[in-house]
């Protein structure tokens, strides 16, 4: 071989690990889901040897309460966390984005919820729930207010409530990010100008930030779909089907219940909602990309 | 403004506010850290939970299996979290090298070179990052435990299986390695793609020189390349082991007694009815350990990870 040929060999040289390991380990694996869910498959068995049922299992999930309760519960959760997060998260960036001592302590602090394991905080927020040892009504109690069941008539409220507790600071992290990289003499013009701290929020910061947002919003909503070890431990998706959200239903399905067929038709229609998201991102940044370029265009025409 | 360079003043409300937020974040974590140095009786009864004797009875407990001497509070060792530890250990650090080696070969190809292929590999990468451990769950755990198998009646299963023993099929499911690969090919995508924005940065004409200088495309890319983007390494290394030493259900669907990781052997314990609070703390302690370390030392790189993921979506 000479060493030409060798060269136009080493993009495929540096790209074939990647590229076997993920074709194997993931694209394989999705294939190989999609095509067990129009089959009526049973853990004991091969896939080649299950029966082909069409679209049997994605019409019995249609019909199915359980599951659409299911995706109640994943909606409900995903949309009520990120927007909750989304308020606070922003918010507190606009409150702190001021020049004050110790903002990096602030940021390490902040960011230790979303470094430790789900279960670990499911953990800990389980015992904070306890009823009567939890940190939360012994408070209720010392102030002479009734106990709560947190985990048990308000399970999905509680499990909201520890995501965000762990996620509010992403948000936070990236629109205090977003803010200190906003073009100064705009704040500045706007000052001069005579506008009020609200008046800039509205005007100029926030439409500034917004491609931002955008993007951190689909991010954490996306990652909303994915939550499963904090609920799986604070509440196991009970009571009855209260905080049983979609992950945690394929787990069921397919360890508990051994339906096979029916949780790879179920992780499809996740994976469907997921991609929408997903290529929804990537549509947006790359509009936002070309935008830019005009722009920059026009204004080296102009200049 | 004045004084630029200065701190702004700001309102005492201010600072309580801070107060409140900072004890908010990591109040959850002190009390995991308090309650695991107490005995299940204070934590139960414990009124303020601030006077009491701690104790390390329950880490004594957890880690039962590979102290090396006995505990006198304990004749039987339940909790075998010692084991579960190694092997999380072994799964996320054999994981994370692998990946960030595989991923920042790929990421170099990717973004130096044009070949056929590129894009269809490039937007694949992009379009599985979101892909949930739940949406895997199913077909890993069908192929782990079936067409991932070597048969034993071929010679190199029967070989396998006599070295290393077992029944059965030689399966990736219940090996570390098995759990490893999956870990891998779960972080490649994200790893790939945030060090395409580090490789991008560096200038090519120092890739150039090396390579006038005589260097081939290897050593161009491990002599000056990779020392150039030391900053993403970490940030990606700590992003994968993270998810490596975190993860749950995929560990849960292919691990067996012996190759649990420490989140299994958590989840497994606090299923029961009567929880025992006290060691299972500690057992969440210690699985907080690393992220902690992680976090105060390297606190600036986790947030260049994060906010590269929101700016270049």
């Amino acid at each position: 071989m000479n060493r030409q040929s060798l060269n136009r060999l080493t993009p495929y040289f540096f790209m074939a690990p990647a590229a076997v390991i993920m074709a194997i380990a993931l694209f394989y694996p999705l294939l190989y889901m999609m095509f067990g869910s129009f089959r009526a498959w049973d853990p004991s068995q091969r896939l080649n040897e299950t029966d082909f049922v069409g679209l049997a299992n994605y019409t019995k999930l249609l019909r199915d309460e359980a599951f659409l309760e299911s995706v109640t519960v994943t909606l409900t959760f995903a949309g009520t966390v990120v927007v909750a997060e989304m308020l606070i998260g922003v918010g507190l960036a606009l409150l702190l984005d001021r020049k004050i001592r110790g903002m990096s302590v602030l940021r390490t602090l902040f960011i230790l919820p979303m470094m430790i394991a789900p279960v670990v905080v499911g953990l800990v927020w389980r015992f904070m729930y306890h009823p009567t040892d939890g940190i939360f009504n012994r408070w209720l109690s010392a102030l002479g207010l009734g106990r709560v069941d947190w985990l048990g008539d308000h399970a999905l409220m509680s499990v909201i409530i520890a995501d965000i507790w762990q996620w509010t600071p992403f948000i936070f992290i990236l629109s205090l990010a977003a803010l200190q990289s906003l073009p100064r003499t705009a704040l500045e013009a706007a000052r001069i100008d005579g506008a009020t701290g609200w008046q800039q929020i509205v005007h100029i910061k926030l439409p500034l930030m917004a491609p931002v947002l955008i993007v951190t919003f689909l991010l954490r909503l996306i990652d909303a779909f994915k939550v499963l070890e904090v609920i799986l431990v604070m509440t196991e998706g009970g009571p009855g089907l209260s905080t049983e959200i979609l992950a945690l239903r394929i787990a069921r399905t397919a360890q508990e219940f051994r339906e096979l067929g029916e949780a790879a038709a179920m992780s499809n229609y996740l994976l469907l909602l997921l991609m929408v998201l997903t290529l929804g991102m990537f549509a947006f940044t790359r509009w936002q990309e070309a935008r830019a370029q005009r722009l920059n265009a026009v204004k080296q025409e102009e200049g | 403004m004045a004084n630029t360079s200065q701190h702004d003043r700001q309102n005492p409300a201010f600072y309580a506010l801070l107060v409140a937020l900072i004890f908010m974040s990591i109040g959850p974590v002190i009390l995991l850290f308090v309650n695991s140095f107490k005995l299940d009786v204070d934590i139960i009864s414990g009124g303020s939970g601030l006077f009491f004797l701690p104790t390390i009875q329950n880490y004594e407990t957890a880690l039962c299996d590979i102290l090396w001497y006995e505990p006198e509070h304990l004749d039987f060792c339940a909790i075998r979290f010692g084991g579960a530890f190694i092997n999380s250990l072994i799964i996320a650090l054999v994981s994370t090298v692998l990946t960030l080696i595989i991923g920042c070969m790929a990421a170099y190809a990717l973004v130096r070179f044009r070949f056929i292929g590129r894009e269809p590999i490039s937007f694949a990468t992009l379009a599985v990052r979101m892909v949930p451990p739940a949406v895997l769950l199913v077909p890993v755990f069908g192929l782990w435990n079936n067409a991932f198998c070597i048969d034993n009646a071929t010679l190199v299963g029967g070989w396998i299986r006599d070295v290393f023993g077992g029944r059965g099929d030689v399966c990736l499911a219940g090996t570390h390695m098995g759990i490893i690969l999956i870990y891998i090919a779960m972080n490649l995508p994200f790893v790939i793609w945030i060090l395409q924005s580090f490789i991008v940065q560096v200038p090519r004409s120092l890739e150039e020189a090396a390579r006038v200088d005589g260097a081939g495309p290897f050593q161009v890319f491990f002599l000056v390349v990779l020392p150039l983007i030391k900053p993403g390494l970490a940030a990606a290394a700590i992003f994968t082991f993270r998810i490596a030493w975190n993860e749950y259900l995929l560990a849960s669907a292919l691990a067996d007694r012996n190759t649990m990781t420490v989140p299994i052997l958590i989840v497994n314990n606090t299923s029961e009815f009567n929880v025992e609070w006290g060691v299972i703390m500690a057992t969440g302690m210690l699985l907080a350990i690393p992220p902690i370390i992680f976090t105060l030392f390297a606190s600036r790189q986790i947030i260049t990870g994060m906010t590269a993921g929101a700016v270049k979506g």
